[in-house]
């Protein structure tokens, strides 16, 4: 299942995604976090972030809303503390950055230049923030601005994660492949309500809050489909992701590679499961590389 | 990497002990803390995510969870009959273990009681237990062979004291306090104690229970901490409530 993303070679498509697998530890006590293709990094700013006050999590119908608020502990921290105990797990690790102004993203990626990290993943797609994150990832104008400047001074791989919330998501991907990305991550969360009748009043402190679960795949895979078809670059599914079907359904839609999310609180094991499924399922359909199901529902990357 | 994920384990009995509080014991051979949870679903339909009960006792054969039916995974719950089965991720968190040189007292409010029968029965010295209610109690009777002394509060007077359970008395006269119950109450219970050292077990809402979401957030003198990874129980000292 070796895929390669822009140039980096991954041991197979499959990647934990932000906020969703933290920084590997806690799922080291259940798997061995180096059978993944590669793991997102929670959302990393410039300074240490205490998140969201307030519900943070809210369960809808097949779904989930979050607003965490980027809690982190800083790229520095990320740098020096966990960073190496990653590094450990033999798999590639991608560093998602997000900020709150154009230079917070400068400075953090000028730290992650330092380090043997080989893929950024620009966080401009945070719903649960109240500067930047999302705020750049609805207008292309906005989103040239941060991915012209993050470009100029980032030598890794530079991969954008982009907002279901944008205003037209294929023009979105266009910007960012002309802006020089090297591949496109989506979708992140859909911007979401939810009101607590008893006390009229929202669920969260923020208002709104990010939509995620099987609820949205649906919606999500179409914007894949559409992105992969529009653009050529390598794009990485994100979105609801629960079984290895779920996966072999954004692989047919035209994606590179996929991340799962949510799943990974469903449960701990989701990921590997997945593999093995997926594995079944190419030898079952006698397919040796997934470049021949990829997009094969038409499109340029069949 | 011992740890397997998700088990199936059988329901052997799960009933109401008073309107809308269930007792549901579940058959295997278990091994956990006192203080602990689980992560707990139904298999099939249901919500996605699973909920978090803490152990209530564990005996030789099976383990036993008092929960409340808040919404719609513990009304699911509350409809599993004798050899249906549920999954549970866990143990999962810290534990609190009553130590033989420390007067202690173990105080619950509501479901929030839950937890105090398996720390009591795992005590090296039987603690005072001290109960609260709103209206009528339950489950207090199993309290009775691992208490020093046993106290019921009501709200409503109906049994014991009239009144909040954290009014009782004046707490400082214990060594150690763990409490468990409404978030007002432990914030009560937080403002009247000066001079001993009070734990509290925290509820949070939670998706993974594993400490990745960070949903189960809370913040402390050392930053933010997760209910289910560095809890539930805290020292109220820690605490910023």
């Amino acid at each position: 299942m070796r895929t390669d993303l822009a140039g980096i070679s991954l041991k197979n498509p499959l990647i934990a995604a932000s906020g969703t697998f933290g920084f590997g530890q806690e799922f080291g006590e259940y798997f061995d976090p180096g059978i993944l293709g590669a793991i997102a990094t929670k959302g990393l700013t410039l300074e240490p972030r205490m998140g969201n006050r307030g519900r943070r999590i809210h369960e809808t119908p097949a779904g989930m809303m979050n607003s965490i608020g980027l809690q982190n502990p800083s790229v520095a921290v990320f740098i020096a503390e966990e960073l190496p105990r990653m590094r450990s797990y033999g798999t590639e690790i991608i560093a998602n950055v997000g900020g709150a102004g154009i230079e917070d993203y400068e400075e953090a990626i000028e730290l992650l230049e330092a380090t043997d990290i080989s893929i950024i993943e620009l966080n401009i797609s945070c719903p649960n923030v109240k500067e930047g994150g999302m705020a750049f990832g609805i207008r292309c104008s906005s989103a040239r601005r941060i991915v012209r400047a993050i470009r100029r001074c980032c030598t890794k791989k530079l991969m954008v994660k982009l907002s279901p919330n944008a205003e037209n998501i294929v023009d979105m991907a266009y910007t960012c492949a002309e802006e020089g990305a090297d591949a496109l991550s989506l979708v992140n969360t859909f911007n979401a309500l939810a009101i607590d009748i008893e006390n009229r009043r929202p669920v969260f402190n923020n208002v709104t809050a990010g939509l995620s679960g099987p609820a949205i795949k649906p919606i999500a895979l179409r914007m894949v489909y559409e992105v992969a078809k529009a653009v050529d670059l390598p794009v990485v599914g994100i979105g609801g992701i629960s079984n290895w079907k779920d996966a072999v359904e954004y692989i047919m839609a035209g994606a590179t590679a996929v991340q799962v999310g949510t799943a990974n609180f469903v449960d701990p094991l989701t990921m590997p499961k997945i593999i093995e499924g997926m594995q079944l399922y190419m030898k079952r359909e006698g397919i040796q590389n997934l470049s021949e199901i990829r997009g094969i529902i038409g499109g340029n990357h069949g | 990497m011992e740890n397997k994920g998700y088990r199936e384990f059988p329901v052997i009995s799960n009933e109401a002990v008073v309107e809308n509080i269930y007792r549901m014991d579940l058959g295997g051979d278990f091994i956990a803390e006192p203080g602990q949870f689980f992560m707990l679903r139904s298999k099939g339909a249901g919500p996605l995510l699973s909920r978090p009960l803490s152990i209530c006792d564990i005996s030789q054969g099976y383990l036993t969870f008092l929960y409340a039916v808040v919404g719609e995974g513990t009304a699911i719950l509350s409809r599993k009959r004798p050899g249906d089965a549920v999954q549970l991720l866990g143990p999962l968190g810290n534990s609190y273990k009553v130590k033989s040189e420390r007067k202690t007292a173990l105080i619950g409010g509501g479901i929030g009681i839950a937890p105090l029968l398996y720390i009591a029965k795992t005590a090296e010295i039987k603690p005072d237990i001290y109960l609260g209610f709103r209206d009528a109690p339950f489950f207090e009777k199993e309290f009775e062979a691992y208490a020093g002394k046993l106290q019921i509060a009501t709200e409503t007077g109906g049994v014991g004291y009239r009144g909040f359970v954290t009014d009782i008395r004046n707490w400082d006269d214990y060594d150690e306090l763990f409490a468990c119950g409404p978030m007002p109450m432990l914030k009560a219970l937080s403002r009247k104690v000066v001079d001993c050292e009070l734990y509290l077990s925290l509820e949070a809402h939670m998706a993974c229970g594993i400490g990745a979401c960070l949903g189960c957030a809370v913040e402390t003198v050392h930053g933010m901490k997760r209910v289910c990874k560095d809890g539930p129980i805290f020292s109220a000292k820690e605490l910023i409530l």
